[in-house]
């Protein structure tokens, strides 16, 4: 019975059975993980503290975690990756902008903000599915220059505003809203000190955090219910979808409103624990790391889920923020953490988009 | 079975009327030029010289462009790859020290061999992603991007042993962010010089024109590439080529090896691309090592689709009148927005907001027509020209 | 040319994922012979040629096995170039011509005649200039050859369809190499005289000793140029004959015909009968691609099972999809009397009809998604089912446990392969997803179901099952079902009466157990009873 071949035969199963699990876990979060790894045992050797880089790295899942939740909705209903986020962006500016120039400041101010930014995302949102449901299977391209013009064309618009608070405009000239505006006299950091307490040195952003999980919570219920599975059937076979009686139109404009809805959020959650408002051109390319994080999650064009956001945001963001204090000192003062956000975060999309089945 | 009916001759206007509706998008903008000008109250010849200069600047790396679209890449957002081939040739020869047309030919010589390596690579990863070549082709750019930044700024001085004080960095790593290109400055621009200086300078009376400087030998080779691309689809692989861009299946059958089609391509259009920047820089004169090629892909691109071309037809007059309109409107917008609203940035941030909302518009359009040609389609029950749609027999 | 020259196929078998289309063909063509190959849909006609041709499609699926002799010598076909170096030349079902391309462009693709030029000297010849005139000369001369006198400087687009057709020809007959010639359904597209046009070209092609493998549906067509006729049923070569042998009758039985032990189907209480109509439908057109449905009337009992046969691309499928809401319809369809509209599937849905798609993974399945999700959506979203209350009233969350409860029970009862309710359903065969698709519809407890070639692409035991399921789902629950199929003899198995779809209408209803001969004749468009309903 004992044959020598027996044991071969496990053998030959368990490294089949690894080859497997490592496929199904993605090559790229597999390099990307060991990256973070070896960053971790270099800041380790070099005897930085880890403390700060752990808290430093919470904060950034914290912050940018709603925006890479925003990819979500685009996804699910087949609207491939939503490069036009900058749209939601733009939005949750305008309601920041409000809010600053209304002066209300704490939680007021913050939820002011949201609020001010929701119905403005729900009419860009709106108007920016008419458009994606016209140039279907060009998406994202389009999505990438809508965004990209809407962005350049509010680049005027903060310049004309109509505000006059003097805190929010340009010093010289009396016209035109500064490049960034301070929230600091408002609600710089409300979420992130919200119950925030320290363990083992390490700080934790309570509120922040937490907020952030709201959201996925609400987002996982969403995609439980019965609207929220119609949409996923949208997404993932419309003819489907339509021989269920499902309007497949209005699902995915559905989705990507949602998606611009959460893009706003999210740069409101992102504003206030980063201090400021960032204006102009600063939102153009706000839709790359959101994409990216997602993607190292595990997710495809095809399939997405609330556990690529999440697993995908604590990969991406862990690493950049260890990336830079590591490698800053490895290198003597150049800095690759940029040039390494660069590279991931495109190379990311480059291997969604050359893998994704054509259906 | 012969057919053929004469169709009756139009009327004059009726023909004026389908060829400007054949061109709106350009007339469109000739219109705004128009109207900027008249608006900025600028002086003419001022603007003549702008252009002459932006038109020798630009107009090969706009050329580049046209290749792709023949075989149906759509438009080719990475020449931005093209153009960093361009750059390496440029970093090699600055630290050679080598000079004047010389300096520039070596550069043009050794941007080759980057420049098929890079299009082979991206037709590589293009050919991968069919039917999203734009976007993959954009997102490939940046990431070229950074590793083009992990080269120069990290490498070099490191683990690439070179020292060149006036290349790099003061500490010693990386590459400077602006490149002096005083060697080669306004070689290729000048080179016929001892012909004629290309300076126009009339002063006829109250008629007042120049001073105009015409880059004479740019603009030859403007022409040369032009005549060579016009060249290339009158030959069997232009023809390829063409079928390929028309229906890649079909192409494939009639026996036509497709991919490597699409990569002959994407090389093509990548070593014009490299040459089109030195074209470029040699005029600016200087380099900025991190930022002249990012913006190289975006504005070629809006400045071929000024000129009347969508992502599947694109024609060299497309791009030589793209290049004057759109660049046209770059002189004009900052004058005419200082004009008109008292802010100069309004006029700036209007020719970053017009690049970007031509290419979307012009994206979006086309977009819009092939889902309604496809949505006509289906309603008429006309078979669909692709395997899936028939029936395993 | 001599006319020892003979093309042969031998031993030729191809199986796409398991199912074989193909079984050791034999098949030889002669110089100056036209050859017609006669099969239903699925007969494997397509993919034979396809093998002949080099098709990407079949080296994409795993090639073939069998060889291709020319000349007494074998030959590896690999890709369509090979094939036409060899003088095989191909007429497609579907236009391959570039409609931007002119004529003179599409019959020289690729094979461009050009001159040196002093580039091309250097770099090679693909930078060869394009010599227009020679060109344009060679098309004319080819056109000329079909007797067809059209400027070939025209673009494609824009001409009629029957010109394309001849195009394609006139691409075949440029080759100046060219000795076979397979021509795959040449005629589906033409009026009757172009047709007849068509054949003539054909004769004429076959006098100047062209080997001609001509594929067609239609008898009369066949009786009239071919030399010989071979008949394939199921991948295999049924009969061969030459043309004196045969006639429409003898074609037409045995092209459909094979022997069918018709199971004795359990009686009803009642039998269904015309007083009672299920549904009733009126002038339904259907612009479903490949599928057009040109106006039919139909009255389903209530009780029966109801099949829909004919060949592929004659509309019988478009019947279902139109109804049901899922490609642009008009007409007047009545369900238990109340209107159903066909803008939408909702309404179809709504009035108590289900549909298991013919397109398994395009339309009847969520490739990514689980077997319990899979099986309960449609149900969800159409009658509320598997739904609880959430936190607020307005919230109604899945309830898996509903879910995996059905779930779970139609995997017993549909004897579903798989490792459990959760398991996505792109890992499951073609016969257990096809068993996913009718819980789907079950799901929904319809009492009208609509079936679209249940069997294809499964193996025979799923095959066997699936139809049992059809019966048993009719019997015992007393829902009607509307079975449509390119294989008649399964629909002869469980129907009580077979519509037969011609050209986009029905030409005839046939009880299931009327003869071969009959079906055979309705499939060609023959009607012998003249009884339309």
């Amino acid at each position: 019975m004992s044959s020598p071949y027996r044991g071969l035969g496990v053998y030959a199963e368990l490294t089949d059975r690894i080859e497997k699990s490592l496929s199904r876990f993605g090559i790229p979060r597999l390099i990307i993980s060991g990256f973070l790894l070896l960053l971790f045992i270099l800041a380790l050797i070099m005897k930085m503290d880890l403390k700060i880089l752990i808290s430093d790295s919470l904060v950034r899942i914290g912050m940018n975690g709603i925006l890479v939740l925003a990819m979500l909705p685009s996804l699910r209903c087949g609207a491939g990756l939503n490069f036009g986020l900058p749209v939601g962006v733009i939005c949750g500016l305008l309601g920041g902008v409000l809010s600053l120039n209304w002066n209300i400041t704490g939680f007021a101010g913050f939820f002011t903000a949201i609020a001010f930014s929701i119905p403005p995302a729900i009419i860009a949102g709106y108007l920016y599915a008419l458009l994606l449901e016209r140039v279907k299977g060009q998406e994202m391209m389009v999505g990438t220059y809508i965004g990209f013009s809407v962005v350049a064309g509010m680049c005027i618009f903060w310049l004309m505003a109509p505000i006059d608070n003097p805190a929010l405009i340009f010093a010289i000239g009396g016209k035109g809203l500064r490049y960034t505006l301070t929230l600091n006299d408002t609600y710089a950091k409300i979420l992130n000190n919200f119950l925030s307490f320290s363990l083992l040195g390490i700080t934790i952003p309570t509120g922040l955090l937490l907020f952030f999980l709201l959201f996925c919570v609400l987002m996982y219920y969403f995609f439980r219910s019965k609207i929220g599975l119609a949409m996923t059937a949208v997404g993932a076979n419309p003819m489907y979808a339509v021989s269920s009686g499902i309007n497949v139109r209005k699902m995915r404009m559905s989705g990507i409103i949602l998606s611009t809805v959460l893009a706003a959020i999210g740069i409101i959650v992102y504003s206030q624990s980063y201090g400021f408002l960032q204006l102009y051109t600063a939102p153009l390319y706000a839709a790359f790391p959101a994409m990216a994080a997602i993607l190292i999650g595990g997710a495809s064009l095809a399939r997405a889920s609330i556990s690529h956001v999440l697993i995908g945001t604590i990969l991406f963001q862990t690493l950049l923020t260890i990336a830079l204090p590591v490698t800053q000192t490895i290198l003597q003062g150049s800095d690759i953490s940029e040039i390494a956000r660069i590279i991931i975060s495109n190379g990311m999309i480059i291997y969604a988009l050359t893998r994704a089945e054509r259906r | 079975m012969q057919e053929k009916t004469a169709p009756p001759t139009p009327r004059l206007e009726d023909r004026i009327l389908a060829v400007l509706s054949r061109n709106a998008v350009p007339v469109f903008f000739a219109v705004l030029c128009l109207g900027g000008i008249i608006a900025a109250r600028l002086d003419i010849n001022f603007l003549v010289n702008e252009v002459l200069a932006r038109l020798g600047r630009n107009s090969i790396l706009v050329l580049s462009l046209l290749i792709p679209v023949m075989a149906g890449l759509g438009l080719n957002f990475g020449i931005v790859i093209g153009a960093m081939a361009g750059q390496i040739a440029l970093i090699i020869i600055t630290h050679y020290r080598l000079t004047g047309l010389t300096g520039i030919c070596t550069a043009a010589l050794l941007a080759i061999p980057f420049a098929l390596l890079f299009g082979w690579l991206t037709a590589l990863v293009l050919n991968k992603a069919k039917g999203r070549e734009m976007v993959t082709g954009m997102i490939l750019g940046f990431f070229a991007n950074g590793l083009y930044q992990l080269v120069f700024l990290v490498l070099t001085g490191t683990v690439i042993p070179i020292k060149d004080e006036m290349l790099l960095l003061s500490s010693g790593i990386g590459v400077r962010n602006t490149v002096d290109l005083i060697n080669v400055a306004g070689s290729l621009d000048r080179a016929l010089d001892f012909l004629w200086n290309g300076l126009i300078l009339v002063n006829w009376g109250p008629l007042r024109l120049g001073p105009w400087r015409v880059p004479v030998f740019t603009l030859v080779l403007t022409g040369l590439v032009c005549a060579a691309t016009s060249f290339l689809i009158r030959t069997r692989l232009g023809q390829q080529m063409r079928a390929v861009g028309q229906d890649s299946r079909i192409a494939e059958v009639a026996g036509i090896n497709v991919d490597r089609i699409r990569t002959t391509a994407i090389i093509i259009s990548t070593i014009l691309a490299s040459w089109g920047q030195l074209v470029f820089l040699q005029n600016i004169g200087t380099m900025n090592t991190y930022n002249s090629h990012e913006q190289v892909g975006m504005f070629a691109i809006a400045a071929l689709l000024v000129g009347g071309a969508t992502t599947r037809r694109a024609t060299i007059w497309n791009a030589l009148i793209g290049v004057l309109l759109f660049h046209t409107l770059f002189v004009v917008s900052p004058l005419a927005g200082q004009k008109i609203f008292g802010i100069p940035q309004v006029g700036e941030y209007f020719r970053v907001f017009l690049a970007y909302g031509v290419i979307a518009v012009a994206l979006a359009l086309h977009a819009w027509q092939s889902s309604l040609r496809r949505k006509t389609a289906k309603q008429h029950g006309e078979k669909e020209n692709s395997l899936e749609s028939r029936p395993q027999d | 040319m001599s006319a020892s020259t003979f093309l042969t196929l031998k031993n030729i078998s191809k199986s796409y994922s398991g199912t074989h289309v193909l079984k050791k063909v034999n098949l030889s063509v002669k110089a100056g012979e036209i050859h017609s190959l006669l099969g239903e849909n699925g007969a494997g006609k397509s993919t034979l040629m396809n093998i002949l041709f080099g098709m990407p499609v079949i080296h994409e699926t795993g090639g073939y096995k069998g060889g291709i002799i020319l000349d007494g010598e074998t030959v590896a076909i690999t890709s369509p170039r090979d094939a036409m170096n060899l003088g095989i030349g191909m007429v497609h079902q579907e236009f391959m011509l570039l409609p931007g391309f002119t004529i003179t462009e599409n019959i020289k693709l690729n094979r461009e005649i050009t001159t040196e030029n002093p580039i091309s000297k250097i770099v090679g010849r693909s930078l060869e200039t394009l010599d227009e005139e020679a060109m344009a000369n060679d098309a004319r001369a080819a056109l000329q050859k079909l007797n067809l006198t059209v400027d070939e400087s025209l673009p494609i687009a824009g001409l009629p369809v029957g010109y394309m057709q001849f195009v394609e020809i006139a691409r075949e007959i440029d080759k100046k190499n060219v000795r076979f010639l397979v021509f795959d359904e040449p005629t589906a597209v033409l009026t009757e005289g172009e047709a007849k046009r068509l054949l003539d070209v054909m004769k004429r092609l076959s006098a100047e000793g062209i080997g001609i493998l001509f594929i067609t549906h239609r008898l009369d067509e066949v009786l009239e140029v071919s030399d010989t006729i071979t008949i394939l049923r199921d991948g295999e070569v049924v009969h061969r004959l030459a043309q004196n042998e045969a006639n429409v009758e003898l074609l037409a039985e045995l092209m459909v015909g094979r022997k069918i032990e018709r199971p004795t189907l359990p009686r009803r209480k009642t039998e269904p009968t015309d007083e009672d109509p299920i549904l009733t439908i009126r002038d339904l057109q259907v612009k479903m691609p490949g599928e057009l449905v040109k106006g039919i009337n139909l009255n389903v009992r209530r009780g029966e099972i109801l099949g829909i046969g004919g060949l592929a691309g004659h509309g019988k499928l478009g019947i279902a999809n139109g109804v049901m809401g899922l490609y642009p319809a008009t007409g007047k369809v009545r369900k238990d009397d109340k209107p159903v509209n066909l803008d939408s599937s909702k309404s179809a849905l709504e009035s108590g009809m289900a549909f298991v798609s013919e397109d398994r993974r395009g339309v009847g399945l969520l490739l990514t998604e689980s077997i319990e999700m899979n099986i309960a959506l449609t149900a969800m979203q159409i009658q509320n089912k598997f739904l609880r209350p959430g936190f607020f009233s307005a919230l109604r969350l899945e309830d898996r446990k509903a879910m995996r409860e059905r779930a779970l029970r139609f995997i017993e009862e549909l004897d579903i392969r798989c490792t459990g309710p959760t398991q996505p359903v792109q890992r499951l065969s073609g016969g257990n997803q096809q068993k996913v698709c009718l819980a789907r519809a079950f799901t929904l407890d319809p009492d009208l179901l609509w079936v679209s070639e249940p069997t294809r692409g499964i193996d025979i035991g799923a095959k066997q099952l699936v139809l049992d399921l059809l019966v048993k789902f009719n019997r015992e629950r007393g829902v009607t079902v509307i079975m449509t199929s390119s294989e008649l003899a399964e629909l002869r198995k469980i129907c009580d009466r077979i519509a037969i779809v011609y050209e986009g209408r029905i030409v005839g209803i046939l009880p299931s157990d009327a003869s071969d001969l009959e079906f055979g004749l309705l499939m060609a468009g023959k009607n012998t009873r003249k009884e339309v309903g």
